[in-house]
């Protein structure tokens, strides 16, 4: 992986993709502790993996199949019972479409 | 040599033979448990939610059972347990140690819980985490700071119980229950484990359903039991363990009887011991002490093998790639949509921005942000596909060295319980470093056990560990078994914590004799 210095900027657009909001002082700080975990991990550069497969499940096993059918469902007032704002039976956002 | 204990300080086996035998009842246990709750938690702080009326009613259920013939009785039949906050419990508060899941009431249950009921056991309560079990201390928990019932010699000083199942490892140790569910995504059993002087073990990935467990990093999660016994840990585990349609990782593999297990024979058992484990700057007492687990081996007539782990080091950081992507992915779900907190804002995107940001604690939107840059577009490659194929040569190095070992023996971690607050200014990097000896079992899927193995200078608990071959989880409690018989189980520690709260009036607490109890039991009390 390449030598990578993050700026703030680039901490400002990656806690948008992940929908954090951050203050100018939170920036600051998570620029600093991300380019220190990323040093960190830079270390991995010096193994060599040509030609190693990753590693995507770890016990091997296949995913089972079952028989496309329903199994649960039909209980609306469960699934809405936690949520912050509800109206008949559809859960409530701030307008999307102007 | 006897002596008298309270009923909830007996092991979970001890207090399922007295339940079978009638010598005690389901009731009067639970009853013990609350007490130990009411006395303890206020400075312990192990319990976020403390669910005594329906532990009595479970208990009264569990009680009729146990009265009719031994038949009715089911394997955990009247045992009261603490159950990590990470998993859904239907109607029960469940939070992850996390603000936003604010006041979330599943409407379901967890697989490993529901097996939990359906063996006939008894919840107690919802015990505290760090926040999405991030963390090696219980410190990054919304919810308050739960403390380790040991302290060093002569001290006051609060010590973290480790994490993340820090509620669970402080609760068992103390006796606030009679065995706990946890979770290990990277050494979140095994290290509040060894920190507080109990068992954990983190069985190999797919044995315990990861239905109903909030979710970390779903390729390393898995759930197991932190107790006072070895015997303990192989009650809960064979519970807590099923093959789930509802997880499609969970696997179908039959689990043996891990009790009868531990009776089996041990000698000639090969007992790996990997050099990339002496890291720089271990201290000597952690080496004095694998020293020791090594020496207790070969007095059991076992063969102690010098193996190679060559890729260890690199388990650390490259967790620190995988875990914080996943865990990226998995928290996405929080948009303060469906459940838990929700802030308003201008727009949608707004109030998602405002509810992640009120709603995470600084380590989890570390973590978050971490993900997110190793998943964004042009880094992938470079980091999340470079870990997945350095967790490839992790592995392999393990399954090289069970062709000539059955388990592998290390230390669990490579320091003492340390100080509340004392890493409060720390480098994130320095409190990962807690997972060193850990994290490459989760990294590799397999099974790894702690069990206590002397204490440090101070007079805290060490523990080391054991590793072992995919779902042979019972040589791994059978080679448990011989350092517990070896170094005897850990007391509990002088309750401390009950003398500031107040004692509950009126209720005489049942004694038993516990004549079978360790010999250090005897030296409990000054």
């Amino acid at each position: 992986m390449a030598k990578t210095e993050i700026d703030e900027a680039t901490v400002r657009r990656i806690a948008h993709l992940a929908r954090v909001k951050v203050t100018a002082e939170e920036a600051t700080s998570l620029q600093r502790e991300l380019n220190g975990i990323l040093s960190w991990v830079e270390e991995l550069n010096a193994i060599p993996t040509d030609g190693v497969e990753p590693l995507t499940s770890v016990g091997g096993a296949k995913l089972h199949m079952r028989e496309d059918a329903v199994t649960d469902g039909n209980k609306p007032a469960a699934v809405l019972k936690n949520a912050p704002k509800s109206e008949d039976g559809f859960f409530l956002v701030p307008k999307v479409i102007e | 040599m006897s002596n008298t204990m309270s009923l909830n300080e007996l092991t979970l086996s001890e207090a399922r033979d007295k339940l079978r035998a009638k010598e005690i009842t389901a009731t009067e246990l639970t009853e013990a448990c609350l007490s130990a709750i009411e006395a303890g938690n206020d400075a312990l702080k192990a319990y976020l939610v403390v669910t005594a009326d329906k532990a009595l009613e479970q208990a009264k259920r569990s009680d009729e059972r146990l009265a009719k013939t031994s038949k009715d009785a089911r394997a955990l039949e009247g045992i009261p347990l603490g159950i990590k906050d990470l998993f859904c419990t239907d109607g029960i508060r469940t939070t992850a140690g996390s603000h936003i899941l604010g006041n979330f009431e599943p409407p379901y249950e967890s697989t490993v819980t529901q097996n939990l009921w359906d063996a006939g056991a008894v919840m107690l309560g919802k015990l505290n985490m760090d926040e999405f079990a991030m963390g090696s201390s219980t410190e990054t928990s919304y919810y308050g700071q739960t403390v380790n019932p040991w302290r060093a010699k002569g001290s006051t000083e609060n010590l973290v119980p480790g994490g993340s199942s820090g509620g669970s490892s402080s609760a068992v140790a103390a006796g606030l229950c009679m065995a706990a569910t946890a979770s290990d995504t990277g050494g979140s059993i095994r290290q509040p484990a060894a920190f507080t002087g109990t068992v954990g073990i983190k069985p190999t990935y797919g044995r315990c359903s990861r239905y109903g467990m909030v979710a970390f990093a779903s390729s390393l999660d898995q759930a197991g039991p932190i107790t006072r016994s070895i015997k303990d840990a192989a009650l809960m585990l064979q519970a807590m363990a099923s093959y789930d349609l509802k997880d499609s990782t969970s696997v179908d593999r039959p689990l043996p009887d891990l009790e009868k297990a531990l009776t089996q024979k041990f000698k000639g058992l090969r007992i790996g011991v990997p050099k990339e484990y002496r890291v720089d700057g271990m201290s000597k007492e952690i080496e004095a002490l694998w020293e020791k687990g090594i020496d207790i081996y070969r007095q059991a007539g076992a063969e102690i093998v010098d193996i190679s782990l060559p890729h260890t080091h690199a388990a650390l950081p490259a967790y620190y790639i995988v875990a914080p992507a996943e865990a990226s992915s998995n928290l996405a779900r929080y948009d303060g949509v469906r459940y838990g907190l929700r802030e308003n804002g201008r727009d949608i995107v707004d109030m998602y921005e405002e509810t992640r940001s009120h709603g995470f604690g600084a380590e989890v939107k570390r973590r978050i942000l971490i993900g997110t840059y190793v998943l964004s577009a042009g880094y992938y490659d470079a980091y999340y596909l470079k870990a997945q194929k350095v967790r490839s040569l992790i592995k392999r190095d393990f399954d090289d060295a069970f062709e000539t070992v059955d388990v592998v023996l290390t230390p669990t971690t490579p320091t003492p319980a340390f100080g509340l607050g004392s890493k409060k200014d720390a480098d994130p990097v320095e409190m990962y470093l807690n997972d060193i000896f850990t994290v490459t079992v989760n990294m590799a899927g397999l099974p790894g056990l702690s069990v206590p193995g002397g204490l440090s200078a101070e007079g805290l608990p060490l523990g080391l560990q054991l590793i072992g071959k995919p779902f042979d989880e019972a040589t791994v409690l059978r080679a448990g078994q011989v350092i517990e018989d070896a170094v005897g189980r850990m007391p509990i520690p002088d309750a401390w914590w009950a003398g500031a709260a107040s004692k509950p009036a009126g209720k005489a607490k049942k004694k038993v004799e516990a004549a079978d109890a360790p010999e250090k039991k005897a030296k409990r009390k000054k």
